[in-house]
């Protein structure tokens, strides 16, 4: 890989210890991909925490180990310096305020905390959310990124024509640190162009339509580039939040275009920008059903839990939910928790929706989803959520069954404590 | 290239080195693409995904053959902890390259090829005997005796 001179001079240590093993990394990182240099990056989005039990031994030996090991795949524990590029946190294990909620023991959540105090103070911004372009980091066109979080990316290469590929912890770390990444994939204009049209012969419309497009569409297009024609109506920032997530968990979508609504597709003929249409995906309500019969496994009446805000919810959904609860109790065999970025939750503090929701007996939780932290109320056997991301993880991860919904039919089931037959054909 | 004997049969097959080293052992290939956080036990490299042919298996200390990685973005940082728990793949070979699979390789610090001159999906089943050299970018294939 050919690096310039002030890359080598980082590589060879002129700069620390800390750079040295960030443009290592990097160079590994970039031999195995095939590129052929590093392109400069200022918008980091990646995972600096340690929340998780597992690295409790690590954290035992400090942070600057913590971060060596997990954010630089360094064997040598080097002392970390300040970020070089704009450098934010992503979605952690625990609230800081609510972990006796989520049933997290103490000393892991002092553990977070001391944690966000060392990444914290060398300049990585707290958002805690999987939504960083709900508060504030909102990247513009053509902007080189590396971020982590395939639901951000997602949405930061299509809807907002930034450009990152799906990074990952360790490649975050070293980034922040030099203010490099490997110029690859979607770095790559030629790169971002559509390569499957896909025909929507049925309406899609609200936030369930858009996750089950999603989810279908990832299962079979995996990590191409989509072009969605037909009835899709004019979408907004929840619903392709819901549809990038669905899409980048049943399989490995990280750009897609809707001509007339995605900046890099004023048309069809943009969207494709001469490249050769390698398949035609159509979706009609056969595909609905099987992408909503995938997502419910759940044979059980009995909801036991009702997780929303996966990717974290806007304060508009917030707001919903709260005006749906409002007058109602949830039922005492069920939890809800609503999950919203920190920022976005002092907002719904202020406005009375957490006040709303709390009242009818859920929860407003930030920094966290049950899926990252493992974490649900105890004893969930079966969770309803408006998620086709939540629904696809956690039942993988945590052996419950799920339900899949709208929102509001998930509000009915938390109030109910049982779920109906909610796919409406 | 085949090599064909009474009872062992082995094939060489070229390819591209994505993590230099060389290690063999048993085969365990799948024809689904696998995620890494949601998708597979970190302490014991077992697939978790509902739905996966591999559900239930574990990868550690095996040769892992499949088409790539999907998923979550943690996909590097499980793979990275399943190292450092004992249970990462002794080597990797796949066909689709997505900055998911070449972190996640790279932090497996395992050997790791792609590219091969044939679809090793096609070549390769589940309990065969494959030596992947990544440095001299050579995949060699030992079929269990049948």
């Amino acid at each position: 890989m050919k690096l310039s001179d002030e890359e080598k001079a980082m590589y060879d240590g002129a700069h620390g210890r800390a750079k040295a093993r960030a443009m290592d990394l990097l160079v590994r990182y970039g031999e195995a991909l095939g590129a052929e240099r590093l392109v400069e990056t200022n918008n980091v989005a990646g995972a600096f925490n340690a929340s998780t039990p597992s690295v409790r031994d690590l954290v035992k030996r400090g942070f600057d180990a913590v971060y060596s090991e997990l954010n630089l795949d360094s064997a040598e524990v080097v002392e970390v310096p300040k970020m070089v590029a704009h450098t934010c946190q992503l979605i952690t294990g625990i609230d800081n305020d609510r972990w006796r909620v989520q049933g997290i023991p103490d000393d892991l959540a002092e553990q977070q905390k001391r944690g966000e105090k060392f990444f914290g103070s060398r300049g990585i911004n707290m958002l805690a959310t999987c939504t960083p372009y709900q508060v504030g980091n909102v990247p513009v066109k053509g902007e080189h990124c590396a971020w982590m979080e395939s639901s951000a990316v997602v949405y930061c290469n299509s809807v907002l024509g930034a450009r990152t590929n799906t990074e990952g912890k360790e490649s975050t770390g070293a980034a922040a640190l030099t203010g490099r990444i490997p110029y690859w994939g979607y770095h790559l204009k030629e790169n971002r162009r559509g390569t499957h049209r896909v025909e929507v012969d049925i309406e899609v419309d609200d936030i369930m339509d858009w996750g089950l497009l999603g989810y279908y569409l990832g299962e079979i297009i995996d990590d191409e580039i989509p072009v969605l024609t037909g009835k899709c109506h004019q979408p907004s920032l929840i619903k392709l939040k819901h549809f990038g997530a669905a899409a980048a968990s049943s399989g490995g979508v990280e750009m897609y275009h809707i001509p007339d609504v995605t900046p890099e597709a004023r048309t069809i003929e943009e969207a494709f920008s001469g490249n050769r249409v390698r398949g035609v995906v159509r979706y009609g309500a056969a595909e609905r059903k099987l992408a909503y019969d995938n997502l419910n496994c759940a044979t059980e009446r009995n909801i036991d839990f009702v997780m929303l805000g996966c990717p974290h919810n806007s304060i508009d959904q917030v707001w919903l939910i709260a005006s749906l609860l409002e007058g109602r109790k949830i039922s005492t065999n069920t939890q809800l928790w609503v999950h919203t970025p920190r920022a976005l939750r002092e907002v719904a503090d202020r406005n009375g929706y957490s006040k709303m929701i709390m009242d009818a007996g859920g929860f407003v939780m930030s920094d966290t989803c049950p899926a990252i932290s493992r974490h649900m109320p105890k004893g969930t056997k079966v969770v309803a959520t408006d998620s086709a991301k939540q629904a696809h993880y956690l039942p993988a991860i945590t052996g419950v069954s799920a339900w899949f919904g709208s929102v509001k039919d998930c509000v009915e089931a938390a109030v109910l404590g049982v779920g109906t037959e909610v796919c409406s054909e | 290239m085949s090599e064909g004997t009474a009872t062992t049969r082995k094939i060489v097959l070229r390819g591209r080195k994505v993590v230099g080293g060389c290690a063999e052992g048993e085969a365990i290939v799948t024809r689904d693409t696998i995620s890494g956080w949601g998708g597979i036990n970190e302490r014991d490299g077992t697939v978790i995904e509902r739905r996966h042919e591999l559900r239930g298996q574990s990868f550690k200390d095996k040769v892992l053959v499949f088409p790539g990685a999907k998923g979550s973005s943690g996909w590097s940082a499980y793979f990275h902890m399943a190292r450092l728990n004992g249970a990462a793949p002794r080597a990797m070979i796949f066909n689709k390259m997505t900055t998911k699979i070449a972190l996640g390789a790279v932090v497996t610090h395992a050997p790791a090829m792609t590219e091969l001159e044939q679809d090793p999906l096609q070549i390769i089943e589940t309990g065969d005997w494959v030596k992947v050299d990544a440095d001299n970018g050579i995949v060699e294939i030992t079929k269990r005796g049948r």
